[in-house]
């Protein structure tokens, strides 16, 4: 063990943040299986992947907030720290989207800068979601409607092992019901879609915590993230683009 | 009906841990069903964690999906909260490859590797919608069959299974396969008819073929009902392993497993001769796979699944003949990436040779190292064949921790035959002596003693012997745990007793004890090897229900003569020689391993026209290779034949 001396970067060339898809069975896969999945898989894929010192050495891999199991993506990611310099990068995809399973696509792969990049887990400050309801939809707008001139929503939930009741209501940045036929093709029929924009910062808002207070009765049929983002100056951005951007400043979290 | 998925994605939004039942896995295959092609579901009958790592299945299904007049998928018993979800819903028992309802295979095969998954297994056949008594099915009915260690006594079994394939898979499987598509091309008339040809495949035993008689509690014999049916059906053994590289593309699983890394079987067969071990007396001979191929396996197989560790697997991994130079040539493998590779050694040899190895392959970590003493005292180990001197475990040990480790777990057996408390009192003492070497290391040391309680086996030796009653193993459990109690640095471990007893009812059981299982399975006894859901009131309740006595089918010792409820089935092995050798056991005396020494006729080679496959003609080096003797130059010195009371006679 190197003790406190460790430098985190040891043995890392660069960092690659890469965007993913999880779609169709996979979807009931967890977070923590599909950290597994992504180390076997950049194995396979014979990506040379950082590994941290000590007795059980580790691939250096950073994901982004967990994705609920069950819940599909359209945009998940993952930074890759990586040992050796000379990688196609833009060849990443090609080369990992077969190593990985059926579901899982990498649409893209983009260098971080070397210094002041913050995790994905702290730099995301909102996700889209749809959320597919077996329900009639003039009663999901009107609740739609409900939440949004609401003042405050308040729910409890655990944790650490204590209730905390607390406003989500700043956490609802939008939603809207969606009648894209796009989805209406994909999904199981009978189904109203509809998108939401929620805070991730300072704590997530999770879809199934917001669905819950309002529609017990509700039947959730089917859940995806479609984007992820990350505030900056006023404006959203994705993710993918904060190689080129300056440093986001957290405290422009909406709220 | 080609697939539930539809109607089976909604439940898994319910379960817990619904990744278990998608596949998707690295190595699943996408079988082509046709007319042409017997359908396949081969089941594991415990969870998917638990079932999927096992090479058995794995290896049948490739094996099977290479046939063009074949097409395989996989089934694990799902676990209470979907199966509650299935009843309800009446969705059947499915594949996870694609989602095929088990009531459209034309076989469900089962993996029987322990007694306590048997009402698993008649719950599995439920499921699938098909009656669990064979006598209750129809025509169009799939088979049901099965395979596996525990098929060496198939009888508490034989009112469910309607055939079961006796040792070695590999060949069997294709046999059966021709017999079955024989039949699904002639329209699948007369279920009876298949399974009467199935009787006439070598290995394939149908219990409804044969009749089994009673003189009260006493089974007078099992014989065949009709006269080209086989009197006597002998196990199938593979010649050599080198012709069977299997599992070609071994499935990595997207959730986590039991056993989570590549395998390689370096070799089948165990001649060590440790009396209480049925897996070492029903797979006989030694037959190693060539060092080269073990070694391509290897470089291929973490290529192909991306995994970072690889266990070499085998009854007793370090007795490869070239175990060294694959370790050597693994680690130091350059045209392949293999940095962070770690290899692992299931069932280690006690020696300082094997502990040798262990660290160099182990580079990185030193989490723990596990032994196998089985039994405290020398005169107990004489008495099971388990020959390693104290000398060897404590020199084991010291070079364990001296390398590093700090951490032992010792394995061991109480409920032996002639045990007496001071050979029980020795498994303390062994781990205390053990601490005390480690404390000149570090302080951290600690030693795990973990007992289980004794079951005799069929084809073995011990097999006439009468078990522990629960009492008296939960008498020495308790014996060990006040004495451990004391030792600072020793934890204690053990089985559930009452555990033991299960098992050895469906052990040495017959035909009858089929009541029993399907009793508890009725009650809702399923996952009885899960301790939450074990429950020893129901078992002894069905065994009274059914007029059968705990003392018949397990306390009482057996007579010479005795007529076993295996005895119409054989793993090569006579009868006389392991009586011979119970005699040998009972006198203290030792037998050495026939790999390096002349045959003793055990008749696992000799009946079956086959010979031990061993690159080494002399025993590896270090310890006492288990023969009490000093082998620590290895090669230099072939073992040394001790007298044996047989021969003398």
């Amino acid at each position: 063990m190197s003790g406190a001396a460790a430098n985190p970067n040891e043995g890392v060339a660069f960092k690659v943040r890469i965007v993913y898809s999880k779609l169709g069975k996979v979807r009931f896969t967890s977070h923590r299986d599909m950290a597994r999945i992504w180390e076997r898989s950049l194995r396979k894929a014979g990506v040379p992947i950082a590994y941290s010192q000590g007795f059980s050495p580790r691939a250096k891999l950073s994901f982004g907030l967990a994705l609920p199991t069950t819940f599909e993506s359209a945009a998940e990611y993952v930074d890759l720290s990586l040992a050796v310099r000379s990688i196609d990068v833009a060849g990443l995809p090609k080369l990992l989207t077969p190593a990985l399973p059926v579901g899982v696509e990498v649409f893209d792969a983009a260098v971080l800068p070397d210094r002041g990049v913050i995790s994905l887990q702290q730099a995301v400050t909102s996700t889209t979601w749809m959320l597919s309801l077996a329900a009639e939809s003039s009663v999901v707008a009107s609740w739609i409607g409900s939440v949004l001139d609401a003042p405050e929503i308040e729910i409890t939930r655990e944790r650490k092992g204590k209730s905390i009741t607390e406003d989500v209501r700043p956490a609802v940045l939008s939603l809207e019901l969606c009648d894209d036929p796009a989805h209406a093709e994909e999904f199981p029929p009978g189904t109203v879609h509809l998108i939401a924009e929620l805070a991730t910062q300072p704590r997530a808002l999770r879809p199934n915590e917001l669905l819950g207070v309002f529609s017990p009765e509700w039947t959730f049929v089917r859940g995806r993230r479609l984007h992820q983002w990350i505030a900056s100056d006023g404006a959203r951005v994705d993710p993918m683009s904060i190689g080129a951007a300056p440093t986001p400043h957290r405290e422009l979290c909406a709220s | 009906m080609d697939s539930v998925w539809a109607q089976l994605e909604p439940l898994l939004e319910r379960v817990q841990k619904p990744a278990r039942y998608i596949g998707c896995e690295d190595g699943a295959q996408t079988p082509q069903h046709h007319d042409g092609a017997v359908s396949w579901l081969l089941t594991y009958p415990d969870t998917y964690e638990v079932g999927l790592p096992n090479q058995g299945l794995q290896i049948l299904y490739e094996i099977l999906n290479e046939r063009p007049d074949a097409a395989a998928e996989r089934s694990y018993a799902p676990w209470i909260d979907l199966e509650a979800e299935l009843r309800a819903t009446g969705v059947p028992l499915f594949s996870v490859d694609t989602h095929r309802p088990a009531p459209a295979f034309d076989i469900i095969a089962f993996n029987l590797s322990s007694e306590l998954v048997y009402t698993n297994l008649i719950n599995c056949i439920d499921l699938a919608h098909v009656p669990v008594r064979c006598e209750d099915r129809k025509d169009h009915h799939p088979l049901i069959g099965a395979g596996g260690h525990c098929t060496f006594n198939p009888e508490p079994m034989a009112d469910f299974v309607d055939f079961f394939a006796l040792g070695d898979g590999e060949e069997v499987v294709s046999d059966i396969n021709v017999v079955v598509n024989e039949w699904k091309q002639a329209g699948k008339q007369d279920r009876q008819a298949v399974l009467r040809a199935l009787s006439k495949v070598p290995g394939v035993y149908v219990p409804a073929m044969y009749e089994a008689h009673f003189d009260g509690q006493k089974l007078m014999a099992i014989e065949p009902r009709f006269p080209d049916v086989p009197e006597i059906v002998e196990k199938r053994t593979v010649a050599d392993l080198a012709e069977w590289p299997y599992p070609k593309h071994q499935l990595v699983p997207l959730t986590e497993v039991v056993h989570d890394r590549l395998s390689v079987e370096v070799f089948r067969g165990c001649t060590r001769g440790c009396r209480f071990c049925q897996a070492g007396m029903i797979t006989r001979p030694v037959r190693e796979r060539p060092a080269d191929q073990v070694r391509t396996m290897i470089q291929e197989g973490v290529r192909r699944t991306g995994y970072d560790e690889v266990a070499l697997t085998s009854l007793s991994t370090a007795d490869f003949s070239g175990i060294s130079n694959v370790v050597a040539a693994t680690m130091d493998d350059e045209s392949s990436d293999m940095g962070n590779l770690s290899v692992s050694l299931p069932s280690l040899r006690v020696d300082a040779f094997t502990v040798g190895i262990a660290a160099e392959l182990q580079r990185g970590r030193r989490s723990g190292l596990t032994f196998a003493p089985e039994a405290g005292t020398w005169r107990m180990r004489q008495v099971i064949n388990k020959l390693i001197t104290e000398e060897d475990l404590y020199n084991s040990v010291e070079s364990a921790f001296s390398q590093g480790w700090r951490r032992m777990k010792l394995y061991f057996l109480t409920g032996l035959p002639t045990e007496t408390d001071e050979d029980t009192l020795g498994i303390a003492e062994l781990g205390r002596n053990c601490v005390k070497i480690g404390k000149k290391y570090t302080s951290g040391a600690s030693v795990t003693v973990s007992v289980g309680g004794y079951v005799p086996k069929p084809f073995t030796p011990f097999q006439w012997f009468g078990q522990n009653t629960v009492e008296e193993l939960t008498r020495k459990v308790h014996l060990l745990k006040d004495d451990v109690r004391k030792s600072k640095g020793v934890q204690m471990k053990w089985h559930d007793p009452e555990a033991s007893i299960v098992e050895a009812i469906a052990s040495r059981g017959d035909r009858r004890i089929g009541r029993v299982i399907e009793h508890v399975w009725r009650a809702g006894g399923t996952f009885q090897e899960w301790s939450e859901k074990f429950d020893y009131n129901r078992w002894t309740e069905a065994m009274a229900a059914n007029g059968l006595e705990l003392e018949w089918y397990t306390y009482r010792h057996r007579q010479e003569d005795e007529v076993f409820a295996w005895d119409h089935l054989s793993a090569g092995l006579h009868k006389d020689f392991l009586w011979q050798d119970w005699q040998d056991a009972l006198h203290h005396l030792g037998l050495e391993d026939c790999r390096w020494t002349p045959c003793y006729d055990c008749g696992a080679c000799t009946g079956y026209g086959i010979e031990h496959v061993v690159a080494s003609a002399t025993p590896p080096a270090g310890g006492s290779q288990g023969t009490g003797q000093d082998l620590s130059t290895g090669h230099e010195i072939p073992v040394l034949l001790l007298p044996r009371a047989g021969a003398s006679q």
